[in-house]
């Protein structure tokens, strides 16, 4: 069976590191913070001027004046800072935050993402993402592994303006976890009881494929 | 002490004409100077280029301008949730220059702070650094981005005093502080104007030297774009 989308946060969030920065993208990322294993310490920042992001507030306890990248109410944890966007770039610039989680419309096998613009049809911008891939240390990606018409978006070069070159370390989606190698993505892991051959059909880039691939513990 | 207080926002704006530039502060619909933006739709001033992150919604924040067509230019990270805007944009009408959020905060700063230009590696590779000089730093490229200066600012904070010092609440400081350098008249509007000294001097968020006129907000709305909550177990 394929992942769903919180099933991809729930794979990613075992690559949380103990005592770190985090960013969360929009979208599928936002879900991870749902499942931090226990006795990992992480500190959410998001970038329009937050560090140390909590869960969304009560009903009733919503403050236009705390919200997160995405626009949505949040609340803070203790700890928290609370900044303007040049030093919250600063952050991200200065490799100050150690993982960055973001969405895809598409990758490529060089490392690079395509995720701010459809030329012709969606041109909503970048936002933070430019910044955030062109400078963080560890980038993992949250994506379905095909589009709407079966199309792969695990591809051999993005079709789609990029918004970073040769920057992302890992891929995971519906179907696989793919680390990105000198050589080209490598899979790792298959989504439980989807067999190589299925993501050898779904993925139009090279796979790099050694020995037995285990299946993913969720 | 050198006294900012403006009585209105009319007297606030005074000055503001066609073709100028403005910077607007905010991210979302959070820290947007709402009465200055309010006035600005009411006025017959058009080809406007407004930096600002985002663009507001179809019916408030910058969407006011953008429904009147007085924009005619916009410079901004993110402009979904408008649909106005991407029609305009879409059809050419409206010139939209988008730019790296954390390279347009820097640019601010930049223009505020007196430094023309500097390298980024945000953008390298991409449709953002066409045309921009490439440079390599401790082996990794990055490429020239411009300060960026207007004619006015217009900003929004928590509290204010009459020598124009700020301090900003929550996410609603983001752009605010950095626009707040870069205008070469900035217009403040606060929740709560108090007499200088009122304010600790150690929690002044954007010292008044950045302020040209201050003065208390008719009314704020502070409007939430995307209400999330959770349920008490």
């Amino acid at each position: 069976m394929a992942l769903d989308k919180n099933q991809i946060a729930q794979r990613i969030a075992q690559e949380l590191e103990h005592n770190t920065y985090v960013n969360l993208g929009i979208g599928i990322p936002t879900l991870v913070a749902n499942y931090i294993p226990i006795g990992i310490d992480i500190e959410f920042q998001s970038e329009n001027g937050v560090l140390g992001m909590g869960p969304f507030p009560f009903e009733g306890e919503e403050d236009p004046d705390m919200i997160n990248a995405g626009k949505q109410t949040i609340t803070t944890m203790p700890g928290a800072a609370l900044f303007d966007s040049a030093t919250s770039f600063a952050m991200i610039r200065g490799q100050h935050v150690q993982l960055t989680v973001l969405g895809a419309m598409e990758v490529s096998e060089n490392g690079d993402i395509a995720n701010w613009k459809i030329p012709g049809k969606m041109v909503k911008g970048m936002g933070g993402a430019m910044d955030l891939v062109a400078s963080a240390d560890n980038i993992i990606v949250a994506m379905m592994h095909t589009n709407r018409a079966g199309e792969s978006k695990i591809l051999k070069k993005c079709t789609l303006p990029i918004t970073g070159v040769n920057c992302i370390k890992k891929v995971v989606t519906n179907l696989a976890v793919l680390e990105v190698t000198e050589k080209g993505f490598k899979l790792l892991e298959r989504a439980p009881g989807v067999s190589v051959e299925e993501i050898i059909a779904a993925t139009q880039a090279k796979l790099i494929i050694e020995e037995d691939i285990p299946e993913m513990q969720l | 002490m050198i006294n900012k207080v403006v009585d209105n926002i009319e007297q606030a704006l005074e000055g503001v004409e066609s073709n100028m530039t403005f910077m607007v502060g905010g991210f979302g619909l959070s820290g947007i100077p709402e009465n200055a933006i309010l006035a600005l739709s009411k006025k017959e001033i058009y080809g406007l280029t407004c930096i600002s992150n985002n663009a507001g919604v179809d019916d408030f924040g910058l969407g006011l301008l953008l429904k009147r067509k007085q924009i005619k230019k916009m410079i901004s990270s993110y402009v979904g949730e408008n649909a106005e805007f991407e029609r305009q944009m879409l059809s050419g009408e409206l010139e939209v220059d988008l730019i790296p959020q954390g390279s347009l905060a820097e640019r601010c700063r930049a223009g505020g702070a007196g430094i023309p230009a500097f390298f980024t590696p945000a953008g390298y590779g991409t449709e953002v650094a066409e045309g921009k000089e490439v440079r390599e730093y401790n082996g990794k490229p990055h490429i020239l981005e411009s300060a960026l200066t207007a004619d006015f600012a217009f900003v929004k904070a928590w509290k204010g005093d009459t020598a124009g010092n700020l301090i900003y609440k929550g996410t609603a400081r983001n752009f605010n502080p950095l626009m707040a350098m870069a205008g070469k008249i900035t217009v403040a509007e606060v929740e709560e104007l108090v007499p200088a000294g009122e304010l600790d001097p150690n929690q002044i968020h954007t010292p008044g030297i950045f302020v040209q006129r201050i003065l208390q907000g008719e009314k704020f709305e502070k409007r939430i774009e995307q209400r999330t909550v959770r349920t008490k177990e």
